[in-house]
């Protein structure tokens, strides 16, 4: 005989310490085991699509920074990309570099937060995420110097990035090049052959190489499921094509592996700044761009590989100075619908692994 | 029926009896309320001592700073959040079972200084009763804390209380056993169960004698503490506050302090059982105790700002099929040591335990994994292997 109890109905968020904001799931127990699964957001929503249709394309950058709060770099890059694709607006070389040198800065520092809230999230009382703070810190400042801001960057514009770099930025990112393996090390020192850490999270939430791909995912999610799909290398945009870097990916999909395949995506970050550095030509910062832009009638969708995976941007143009639509694929919502299937069989415990290895910023969610 | 034993001289004699050896004060009443006080300072000191400890301490493995402005160093932090929480108001929940929310945090407090009334803190015999079955005392008063926990839990109607009250009764019920059969390697090495006589007997600290139950003990008391890489009742990540998310003010201050509690009543334990209690040269015994206990405690957070959380599975794996085997082992190695090896020399028999201890921890490691997976849902319901659903009616 067997006495069955009720299904335990959870309300996980939108206020919880590991939701990464105010996502809400609507968790159905069975004991510990989780049995359903139920995303719900929304929590966030600030019409930015909306608002971007009263703007003009160089006033929709401040708001592209609101997206993925955790990479507003990429995020710039990648709109203002669609646009120059639009409008057909060179960019001058020296401002590509930079571009690049931005993006993978902003890839170091968004893996090491995505590295060390799931660390916290399997419960090691903070102390990864504040060795993660320490680096990101650290690009935190070089962003200052930059453009003066440390979240909300604003950097780039169309045709170009709106300052030339200060002459103390160089040796500063140099030294930060110089200094982040032994950094990566240390963290690999703490983690990867930790036998709990292991035993937590070898074989949770695995993604199979299928349902990656049907399910469109992308970013270090995708490549952790073993797909070698990496936006840098299969449509190389900007100057991608030049730099020497490998695309790491995983073998099971399980959140361990998620977990390598960014610490190792950073370390090619590294490899690629290295090499941006090192070639980075004297020139313009910004190619002559109208005021107000006004790209000729069409669509075009531009897309970058985000921290986080594709960042896309569909734009549809009528030839006045705003965008018709603007629309944006957030790479982490597309990978978030794959968390039923993921989690569904498993503990609440690796419930919260397996959606922190997801690893969402729900501003990029619920724009 | 036999009549019960009468006591000639009434309570007075009784407690005669339980009075310590070599105390000064006379009159036994005198003495115990004269000793409650002290206990109760001490306890609360320590705590303040031990919160200000691992705050700045975690600090320092996090890279941070910690609390450094109220008073000298931060000194003060403690008794500023007290103060703070004194004040706040008081939040019942409105569906909440208010007697038991009341309740809760007292039972969850009181065992946690309870248990410094059998422990000798200022030197031999210093302490508030010699109880001849001190350690069957620490144990059953020590347990008393879970009822806080879960009546917290229970009373507090909030979903996320209810899981850490469950998985709070799993967690200490499994643990206490291999915390009892390690302190047992140490009673059957003492002769006695008093914790006077523990300390007394201690020519050579049972840390070197019983390595192995010094190891289960920690780990167990560990869990027992809701300490990290147990603190399955306070997962943050998972449980936002666990069995006190709904608690503020001055009640989430005794939770506080409950927690806190255990923890130096435990490291204190840890000392007197296995690093020879008050004992050392030079300084006061009193120092040498609140040293051990800090040292204790020191690995404690240690291992709290290094390691990750088990899984609840696995954390019960980690009791029943870890730690009871090789609690029962060492019992029984340690049963045929008593037995059979000369009493008067015993350093030889450190080695032995220390390279018995590498063996077996070496071998279980090799046989026990963590390990646990995916379990299969079906309709929305955990598949049980050859069970049949059977409609209960209530």
């Amino acid at each position: 005989m067997e006495v069955r109890t009720e299904p335990f109905v959870l309300n996980l968020g939108p206020h919880h310490p590991s939701t990464h904001g105010v996502f809400r799931m609507r968790v159905t127990f069975d004991g510990e085991v989780v049995t359903d699964v139920e995303p719900m957001f929304g929590y966030l929503h600030r019409g930015i699509e909306k608002l971007a249709e009263g703007r003009t394309y160089t006033q929709i950058i401040p708001l592209t920074d609101r997206l993925d709060y955790l990479a507003a770099m990429s995020n710039n890059w990648g709109y203002v990309m669609a646009v120059e694709k639009l409008a057909g607006v060179p960019v001058p070389e020296r401002a590509e570099y930079l571009r690049v040198i931005c993006g993978e800065l902003m890839r170091i520092a968004s893996h090491a937060l995505a590295t060390g809230f799931l660390i916290n999230e399997l419960g090691a009382f903070f102390t990864p995420l504040m060795y993660m703070y320490r680096e990101r810190e650290k690009i935190l400042d070089l962003f200052d110097m930059l453009c003066g801001q440390r979240l909300t960057y604003n950097y780039m514009r169309i045709g170009g990035v709106s300052h030339d770099a200060p002459p103390e930025f160089f040796p500063a990112v140099k030294q930060f090049v110089r200094e982040m393996p032994s950094y990566i090390d240390e963290y690999e020192g703490l983690i990867t052959t930790n036998e709990i850490v292991l035993s937590r999270t070898k074989g949770v939430g695995v993604l199979p190489r299928n349902l990656a791909i049907n399910a469109s995912a992308s970013g270090p999610f995708l490549r952790a499921s073993g797909v070698q799909w990496d936006l840098r290398r299969k449509d190389p945009y900007s100057i991608y094509d030049r730099f020497k870097f490998d695309i790491p990916t995983g073998q099971n999909g399980d959140v361990y592996d998620r977990y390598w395949v960014r610490i190792n995506e950073m370390r090619q970050s590294v490899r690629i700044l290295e090499q941006a550095l090192a070639d980075i030509p004297k020139g313009d910062h910004r190619s002559r761009v109208p005021h107000l832009l006004r790209p000729p009638v069409g669509e075009v969708y531009g897309h970058i590989e985000a921290p986080r995976g594709e960042l896309g941007y569909y734009l549809v143009s009528d030839n006045s100075i705003a965008p018709y639509r603007f629309h944006v694929r957030p790479a982490t919502m597309i990978n978030l619908t794959t968390l039923r299937e993921l989690a569904v069989g498993w503990k609440l415990a690796d419930l919260i692994v397996i959606f922190g290895s997801i690893d969402v910023v729900l501003g990029e969610i619920d724009r | 029926m036999a009549p019960l034993p009468q006591n000639p001289g009434g309570h007075s004699a009784v407690l005669q009896q339980a009075l310590p050896p070599d105390w000064p004060l006379g009159n036994p009443w005198l003495h115990f309320i004269t000793f409650t006080i002290i206990a109760i300072a001490f306890g609360m000191l320590m705590i303040i001592a031990f919160i200000y400890v691992e705050r700045r301490g975690v600090a320092r493995f996090q890279i941070r700073l910690g609390p450094n402005r109220a008073g000298p160093e931060g000194l003060f932090q403690a008794f500023a959040d007290l103060i703070k929480l004194l004040l706040k108001e008081d939040i019942v929940p409105a569906r909440a079972d208010k007697l038991v929310h009341l309740m809760a945090p007292i039972i969850a407090t009181v065992p946690a200084l309870a248990i410094f009334a059998v422990v000798p803190i200022f030197g031999n015999g210093a302490l508030f009763a010699d109880l001849n079955v001190g350690l069957l005392y620490v144990v059953g008063i020590s347990s008393i804390g879970v009822v806080g926990v879960f009546m917290a839990g229970w009373g507090s109607s909030n979903k996320y209380a209810l899981i850490s009250a469950m998985r709070g009764v799993a967690q200490m019920v499994s643990y206490e056993i291999p915390l009892v059969l390690a302190a047992l390697g140490v009673v059957l090495f003492a002769g006695s169960l008093s914790l006077n006589t523990i300390v007394d007997q201690q020519g050579i600290p049972y840390l070197l004698l019983q390595p192995l139950a010094a190891v289960i003990y920690f780990l167990a008391m560990s869990a027992e503490t809701n300490r990290s890489p147990f603190d399955l009742l306070e997962a943050e990540s998972e449980i936002i506050a666990g069995y006190h998310t709904e608690y503020s003010g001055m009640k989430f201050a005794l939770f506080y302090v409950a927690e806190y509690g255990h923890a130096v009543a435990a490291s204190a334990l840890f000392s007197t059982f296995f690093l020879g209690g008050w004992k050392g040269p030079f300084l006061p015994p009193v120092l040498w105790l609140m040293i051990k206990m800090l040292v204790v405690f020191f690995v404690g957070f240690w291992v709290r700002a290094t390691l990750p959380r088990l899984r609840v599975d696995q954390l019960m794996g980690f009791a029943w099929k870890g730690l009871l085997p090789l609690a029962v082992i060492n019992l029984v190695i340690t049963a045929i040591e008593v037995l059979f090896w000369p009493t008067q020399s015993m350093w030889p028999l450190v080695p032995v335990n220390i390279v018995i201890a590498v063996i077996l921890v070496l071998l279980w490691s090799r046989i026990f994994t963590l390990g646990g997976g995916k379990i299969e849902v079906k309709q929305g319901r955990v598949e049980v292997k050859g069970a049949k659903t059977v409609e209960v009616k209530v």
